[in-house]
């Protein structure tokens, strides 16, 4: 009972996530590559993630606030974090990042800063949301890789 | 793909200067029966192959071998955009080495630039694939891979020949039709990467082996150059 209630609702805010564009199908890719030998691929690949974005938002930051602003390093950080992101699905950070290497394309310094709070905040809840996500599928335990448990 | 034992699977080198990236490209290298070593920059990578940052030195063993037993890699996969030398840099300097020409080099990269594609393919990378990476991108490397297997006296594998045709060289009239939305007209230059810190700190070398199920999906290639958005 209980069981299947935890796998009702990782479904539910699997779901969710998806339509409200926080992630994309490269989400699914990476918890399909998951097997025996690392069960936790998913959760490791994404908690890479928010280690390493967090260091690169930091000088990005940095970068921002410098003067003069050296908009090429500028693109070439946000490249970096657009890549990641990329990598483990999370569009709307991928998609923001893009606003933000437009701006740095136009030297548009304000649309910098703006691009820049919006990732800040795309950032933590996307954090947060995934750690109520993996913190659910802790509790049901280790996945059954004999069948297919895409929904 | 069947493999039987760790001597007859094939030995991808992968180069990625992202962390994430080198584990994702690792993995699915692993869940599709390869073995893997993986390298954060074009110079560690010269360094697994044999092959000094400056000059190939012609007193060095490897450099003189023809086939490449002793480092034992059988296709180069390697992001475009790295610090110092670029994932071009290193397929350069592949191509442009006796012992090492022949080797089949991947490029990948997280840019679609139709200029840069071309490039690439017209100075010998065997294909092109957009980032993210995925398991259908894995499964083409295998024909590449057959196809020099095939070429060695001590092929192994008695697999048979790959279903699809011989690549093409190029195609410049396709990637030059497709407009890229993301292109970087302004002031950024081709690579912004190649003016970025360096700031990934150890290597990341790893050998080991694994095998999975795999899926398919529709995916760019030198075949069918096109925006994907």
């Amino acid at each position: 009972m209980e069981y299947s209630n935890l796998r009702r609702q990782i479904v539910f805010m699997k779901k969710n996530l998806f339509d409200q564009g926080y992630l994309d199908e490269q989400f699914n890719q990476l918890e399909d590559l998951e097997d025996e030998s690392s069960p936790n691929f998913l959760e490791e690949v994404v908690a890479l993630f928010f280690k390493d974005s967090s260091r690169l938002l930091t000088n990005i930051e940095q970068a921002t606030d410098k003067y003069p602003q050296d908009f090429y390093k500028l693109d070439s950080l946000v490249q970096q974090l657009k890549g990641s992101g990329s990598s483990i699905g999370a569009l709307r950070m991928k998609n923001e990042c893009s606003v933000f290497k437009a701006n740095c394309n136009d030297r548009n310094l304000e649309g910098c800063r703006r691009s820049l709070q919006k990732i800040k905040r795309e950032h933590a809840t996307l954090k947060q949301k995934l750690e109520s996500y993996f913190q659910l599928l802790r509790q049901v335990g280790p996945r059954d890789y004999a069948v297919s448990s895409r929904k | 793909m069947t493999v039987v034992d760790a001597e007859s699977r094939f030995h991808v080198l992968a180069v990625d200067d992202s962390l994430i990236d080198r584990k994702l490209i690792e993995k699915l290298l692993k869940n599709s029966s390869y073995q893997v070593t993986t390298v954060d920059s074009g110079s560690k990578a010269l360094e697994v192959l044999g092959l000094r940052d400056e000059v190939e030195d012609p007193s060095s063993p490897s450099s003189s071998s023809p086939d490449h037993q002793e480092i034992g890699v059988n296709l180069i996969i390697t992001d475009y955009c790295m610090p110092g030398m670029t994932g071009y840099d290193l397929l350069k300097r592949v191509k442009g080495s006796s012992s090492l020409k022949d080797i089949p080099v991947v490029i990948m990269s997280s840019e679609n630039v139709p200029a840069r594609i071309n490039r690439c393919l017209e100075d010998g990378a065997e294909e092109f694939f957009l980032k993210p990476v995925n398991l259908a991108d894995m499964k083409k490397l295998e024909s590449h891979l057959l196809k020099r297997k095939q070429q060695l006296p001590m092929a192994a594998a008695p697999e048979p020949p790959p279903q699809q045709p011989e690549k093409p060289p190029h195609k410049p009239e396709e990637a030059a039709a497709s407009t890229d939305a993301t292109q970087t007209d302004g002031i950024i230059s081709d690579c912004s990467c190649s003016s970025s810190s360096s700031k990934r700190k150890a290597s990341a070398m790893e050998q080991e082996g694994l095998s999975s199920p795999e899926r398919t999906k529709p995916r760019l290639s030198s075949s069918g150059l096109a925006v994907e958005t």
